[in-house]
């Protein structure tokens, strides 16, 4: 280009920068709606819904797709329960049990737990920051669709009877070629692939969501604690898949191409299986309870009318949990005759995770001794929160000590330890958020009695489930095994054990009635329902494409309880163009604005690519050269911009 | 219940030091969780019951910022007292851990069990090889005795576990790994590999015989036999169809030509108290229906269903059940 | 909103581009580079454990690689720093043109790179599949492979995309500036790895 015809470009585009609508005294209002509608609402159609990057709805279909997989594997843990039911029992034979828990475990953990957290953190981590969308909204759209593919594939091969049957952490040989001939570990391997690539993009999503978008104001020491914990998590999550997305590569290039890695008779060690996937697989849990204690303390603060009891302290708390469950992946591995001269050591790092979650329970406690707590269902969920999880904790310690776990390993007692935590620790607080944000993702509130009915059953429910798998485990009962003899003693336990799981199935089950009657049925909801005081209740319910007609600036710590009256906002970003406002990391000043991409379809199409390309490498390596070639070009696709013409301010089309 | 059921496989045992060990230390480590638990609950409950107050610090009287002094001590009092009690009780399995590793000093038998998919390989080591003793599924201790018993594995990782004895150990092909214990009372104790191995995990157990010492040696001595000669027309018959046809593929009787390692020995299968590794108790039924046909008693197992004429299954049966 | 409103500041005159960790970008590529840090950090982790359990490395009295073509690999890579250097100096003083005219060398560089290692897996002495020591190493190699070419495919792209009249955006000088960032990470990773294929089995 020449000089003077550059010039002449800089000046059309200076006219035209003139020319850009602004929000502001002279827009704002029904008027600002209107025109912010129009510039974020996605394309209609079908293909609309499918290239759409709006946090809100990706978020929506990440909770309903994980809550399918909660129900899916959990109607496989009512058929195992149902063959444990009585000894000997031949309803479900040897092989099929296996593919029930590998597929029980690994759908709960891979395909419910983990997702679901994220897809709560999509929805509601913008709005609570005050923010338009999230970081990089195309890769956010990327990351669901490569979960929902990982899932389908997984459940497809259980349809196609070739699903996996070797355990949720696969451990090798028994996972590597010469023991489980067939694609069955294959088909188990590459739904890691999947949902690691799926939560490592929501990780950078959620990580560049909290540090750049926040309102401004919004130091992180004004933080919401569930952001805290989002942020934690989306670093441990950042740090601990690399680990077993490498033991599964090599996995599975031990099956498809013949390296030895696992093999000890080529020099490879079946231990390096347990280290890696360990790495990953103890972080992991903390993974699925962080967000989780993030959850209890929104609870904890709006129902207790104040806020959460030394901040600091719960902050560094969950900072320290984070680091510290790196360090305890050995845990897993006491009975695999590490140096004895360790054990004290793994001991006594195992025990100090329970110094920071102490810390936290404290500070909830106070903060409801201090306050004036409301019992209403989500509370209700904390206090079953804090009442089961515990006990899980308690046992988590007490498996800690090597010379206990030697006798409990691999016993129910570790099946009734991790569930307490699990359940007890995840799920609760999680039944407890889905009912209290329930209001902002519908506009109606979710019946109160079913909600209380529903609580008192699956608490109960519960501890009736898992409670008497502690004595099983005492009494000699391994896990993973399809049946048992009589006479051990395990015909009680057991029997109390099924009775529980059907009356949390059907609490879960009444949970999920009471929603879909509340979403057509359901009382209007009011905008604030709770009355609380973080930003995601100061837009409507369900909030509109855009979240925010202005952005909001925040003072304190508990924004809609400290601005008695107006809410103070900031004028002045674009609005015929998406178009968000980035703020610095920890001081949270206005620092650059954002163009927002639009409507895309090829996260879409790159996602099916690159499904296409996992899938087919389990029938031949060479998918991998051939696969990766329409991959690279939705990728790319992905990021060339559709208009070479250029725009007196930046856009993402 | 639990008292009843004691000792057969669970850990509510004081069948040997080692178990002992573990339950006093699990005694301290509940005592401990419990009052922590109770602590949580307590302020649980206070906190319930104190809700309504007037002077509570809440949104509604502008008071939501205030920090309560009291619970500021009442943070650094539960941080010291989680503290203390980890440390008391990291201190506790050091201790246990102590006392335990002291018993593998002076062992005075060897033992080592070799796993495989779904069974248990049996060696009792002698400094004189022709005392080295081979057998399978069924373990003789003799009380008293301290003994080291060597773990390894032909396939996928196993798992060593008699709860009512001692702690587990994983059985990993390529690597050796050992256990000790001391058996303190006469008894039939049940084991039962603990790490998943593939479909027949659930019946990969193991008896445990733990005995007077003379008894232990006379049983060994007997084991060291080798397998007696068939005395009737029908047990030879089966003699025949067993040396001869597909079983000395993969087993092996002392005294016979089956030598075959594949599978668990037999010289003295009628002796034992299990079949298949615990799938089944012994007796003529059992082992006709297992011959018969393995893969309904026991799905995956490594043994295929033979077809046998009922006349050679009476025979091998017949013969089996002389393999005292 | 649900409630009324009080305008504070106003944001229209703010910045659409910034480089470094003001960028959104900056740091989706910095959460990239931990990722793949990780994954490397622990192969490295994978390889030294496997190691551990040897007497000899590599194992069975084999032939440690030959260093030739590694060297040479590593030599390039590491001048290809200068270039990088300039066009990130280029893309920070928002000269699109420096930019055009130095991108070709650094894709003319990549693909020199891509032929350098072809010769690399032929020098490993070890098949993959020949044992464990032979399959982390070839691990490490492809590893790093699939960083080139990506990286490498990055840079054509961004090249294509500045040679257009988008050239002259702001953004596209961010971007500029952070592939220049990537490339360095790809060869700082590159140097454990060159030790420790061809120099660790000679110790
Ligand atoms: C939400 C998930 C979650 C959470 C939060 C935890 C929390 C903990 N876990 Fe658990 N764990 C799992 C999920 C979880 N775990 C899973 C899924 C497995 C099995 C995987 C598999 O094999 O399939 C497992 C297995 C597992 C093992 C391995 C057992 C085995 O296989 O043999 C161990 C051993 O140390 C352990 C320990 C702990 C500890 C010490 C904690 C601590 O963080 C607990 C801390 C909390 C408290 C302690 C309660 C509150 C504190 C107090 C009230 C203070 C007072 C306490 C004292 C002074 C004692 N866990
Ligand atoms: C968050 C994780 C999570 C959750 C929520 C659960 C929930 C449950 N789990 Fe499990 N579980 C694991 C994670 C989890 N689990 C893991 C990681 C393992 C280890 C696996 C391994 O060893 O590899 C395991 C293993 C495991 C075992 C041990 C298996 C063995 O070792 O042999 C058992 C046995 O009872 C069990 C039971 C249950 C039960 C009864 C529930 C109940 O809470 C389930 C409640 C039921 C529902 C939620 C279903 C509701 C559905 C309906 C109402 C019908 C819908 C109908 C259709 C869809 C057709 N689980
Ligand atoms: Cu052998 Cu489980
Ligand atoms: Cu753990």
């Amino acid at each position: 280009m020449k000089p003077a015809e550059h010039d002449k470009e800089e000046r059309r585009l200076a006219e035209e920068r003139k020319r850009i609508v602004r929000d502001g005294p002279k827009l704002k209002g029904a008027k600002l709606e209107a025109r912010l509608e129009r510039t974020w609402r996605r394309p209609p159609g079908f293909l609309g819904w499918l290239a759409t990057v709006d946090h809100k709805e990706i978020g929506r279909r990440y909770i309903v797709t994980a809550l399918i997989f909660l129900a899916l594997g959990g109607a496989l843990a009512l058929l195992m329960r149902l063959q444990l039911a009585r000894p000997d029992n031949a309803l479900i034979g040897a092989s099929r049990f296996n593919e029930l828990f590998t597929m029980h475990g690994s759908t709960m953990m891979f395909l419910f737990a983990v997702p679901v957290m994220e897809g709560v953190a999509v929805y509601i981590i913008p709005l609570m920051l005050g923010t338009r969308s999230t970081g990089f909204p195309r890769l956010n759209a990327f990351s669901y669709y490569m979960y929902l593919f990982g899932g389908l594939m997984l459940w497809g091969a259980f349809a196609l009877n070739i699903a996996p049957d070797i355990g949720w952490f696969a451990y090798t040989p028994l996972s590597g070629p010469q023991f489980s001939p067939g694609k069955r570990a294959d088909i188990w391997a590459q739904m890691i692939t999947f949902t690691e690539v799926s939560a490592l993009a929501a990780a950078v999503v959620l990580v560049a969501t909290i540090l750049k978008t926040r309102a401004p104001g919004m130091t992180l020491s004004r933080m919401p604690l569930f952001a805290w914990a989002m942020l934690v998590v989306a670093a441990m999550i950042i740090f601990a898949m690399p680990s077993v997305a490498l033991a599964s590569s090599m996995l599975i290039s031990d099956r498809l191409v013949g390296t030895q890695f696992y093999n000890q008779f080529e020099h490879g060690d079946a231990l390096l299986w347990q280290h890696l996937f360990w790495f990953f697989g103890h972080p992991e849990v903390y993974i699925i309870f962080l967000p989780a204690t993030g959850f209890v303390s929104v609870i904890v603060e709006t129902f207790c009318r104040r806020p959460v009891f030394a901040y600091p302290v719960v902050v560094l708390a969950l900072i320290s949990t984070g680091i510290l469950a790196f360090g305890l992946w050995v845990h897993h591995m006491f009975a695999t005759g590490l140096p004895r001269v360790g054990y004290s050591f793994y001991t006594a790092a195992s025990m100090t995770v329970a110094v920071p979650t102490a810390l936290q329970i404290f500070c909830w406690l106070a903060t409801m001794w201090d306050g004036r707590p409301r019992f209403e269902v989500p509370m209700l969920y904390v206090v079953g929160f804090i009442v089961t999880f515990v006990i899980g904790g308690l046992s988590g310690v007490i498996i800690a000590s090597v010379p206990l776990d030697l006798e409990l390993h691999d016993t129910y007692f570790i099946v009734a330890h991790f569930h307490y935590v699990l359940i007890g620790g995840a799920v609760f607080p999680l039944l407890g958020i889905l009912t209290y944000w329930f209001p902002k993702i519908t506009g109606r509130m979710m019946n109160e009695t079913l909600g209380k009915i529903g609580f008192w059953t699956i608490f109960l429910g519960f501890q009736l489930a898992f409670f008497p798998m502690h004595f099983a485990g005492l009494l000699g009962m391994p896990r993973r095994v399809y049946t048992y003899p009589a006479g051990l003693g395990l015909e009680l336990p057991n029997l109390l054990s099924t009775i529980g799981a059907f009356v949390v199935a059907a609490s879960v089950l009444l949970f999920v009635v009471n929603g879909l009657w509340s979403l057509y049925r359901g009382a209007i909801a009011p905008p604030n329902p709770w009355d609380a005081a973080s930003l995601e209740w100061a837009t409507t319910s369900p909030p509109p494409v855009y979240n925010f007609e202005h952005i909001p600036v925040v003072q304190s710590r508990t924004p809609l309880w400290d601005e008695k009256g107006e809410l103070p906002v900031v004028t002045g970003l674009r609005v015929d163009e998406k178009e968000t406002l980035l703020t610095t990391v920890v001081a949270a000043t206005p620092d650059l604005r954002e163009p927002v991409p639009q409507a895309s379809l090829w996260p879409f199409i790159a996602a099916v690519a690159t499904g296409i390309l996992f899938i087919a490498s389990i029938f031949s390596p060479w998918a991998i050269l051939f696969g990766a070639i329409p991959a690279a070009i939705a990728l790319t696709a992905w990021f060339w911009p559709k208009d070479m013409k250029r725009q007196p301010e930046p856009v993402i089309t | 219940m639990i008292g009843s059921l004691q000792t057969y496989q669970s850990i509510f045992s004081s069948a040997a030091d080692e178990v002992r060990q573990f339950n006093t230390l699990l005694v301290i480590f509940l005592v401990v969780c419990a009052i922590m638990y109770t602590l949580v609950i307590a302020f649980l409950i206070a906190g319930i019951l104190r809700r309504r107050r007037a002077d509570a610090h809440v949104v509604e009287n502008g008071m939501h910022h205030r920090q309560n002094p009291l619970m500021r001590t009442g943070l650094i009092a539960w941080g010291s007292l989680v503290g203390v009690g980890l440390i008391a009780l990291a201190i506790a399995s050091f201790v246990a851990d102590r006392s335990l590793a002291s018993t593998s000093a002076h062992e005075r038998l060897s033992i080592t069990v070799t796993a495989n998919q779904w069974w248990w390989d049996i060696q009792y080591n002698s400094a004189d090889v022709s005392k080295t003793l081979h057998t399978a599924n069924e373990l003789h201790l003799p009380v008293g005795v301290p003994v080291r018993i060597t773990l390894h594995s032909n396939d996928v990782i196993h798992s060593f576990w008699v709860p009512s004895l001692a702690g587990k150990q994983d059985l990993i092909p390529g690597r050796e790994n050992d256990i000790t214990l001391v058996p303190r009372k006469v008894g039939i104790y049940r084991g039962q590999c603990a790490e998943f191995c593939g479909t027949q995990h659930a019946h990969m157990a193991l008896v445990v015989n733990v005995e007077p010492y003379a008894d232990f040696i006379r049983w060994w001595q007997h084991q060291l036999q080798p397998a007696v000669a068939p005395q009737t027309p029908l047990a030879l018959a089966g003699y025949i169809v067993v040396t001869t046809g597909q079983c000395a593929m993969c087993h092996s009787i002392a005294g016979t030509p089956a030598s075959a390692t594949v599978g668990p020995d037999l010289t003295h299968l009628a002796s034992r108290r299990s079949l298949a590794a615990g799938t089944l108790p012994m007796g003529k039924g059992q082992l006709y229906g297992w011959v018969a046909d393995p893969q309904s008693v026991k799905p995956g197992s490594k043994m295929p269903t033979i077809p046998l004429e009922p006349n050679q299954l009476h025979a091998v049966v017949a013969y089996l059940e002389t393999l005292k | 909103m649900i409630r009324q409103v009080r305008f504070t500041d106003d944001v229209a005159d703010l910045p659409t581009h910034k480089f470094g960790p003001s960028s959104l970008t900056w740091w989706g590529i910095i959460g990239y580079m931990v990722v793949e840090g990780g994954f490397f950090a622990l192969a490295f982790a994978a390889y030294f454990f496997l190691m551990g359990h040897e007497q000899g490395w590599p194992p069975e009295g084999r032939v440690p690689p030959n260093p030739l073509a590694g060297t040479l690999f590593t030599i390039v890579i590491l001048l290809s720093e200068i270039p990088n250097t300039m066009i990130k100096k280029a893309a920070n003083a928002h000269d699109t043109e420096r930019v055009r005219a130095l991108m070709p060398i650094i894709v003319a560089i990549g693909a020199v790179l891509l032929i350098i290692r072809g010769f690399e897996f032929n020098s490993l002495n070890v098949l993959w599949f020949d044992n464990a020591y032979g399959s982390i190493i070839w691990a490490l190699l492809l590893l790093h492979t699939i960083h080139i070419l990506t990286d490498w495919g990055d840079t054509i792209v961004l090249w294509a995309l500045m040679m257009t009249p988008l050239g002259f955006e702001g953004r596209r000088l961010v971007d500029t500036d952070e592939n220049a960032l990537y490339w360095r990470y790809v060869w700082l990773l590159w140097i454990p790895i060159y030790l420790m294929i061809y120099w660790v089995p000679r110790l």
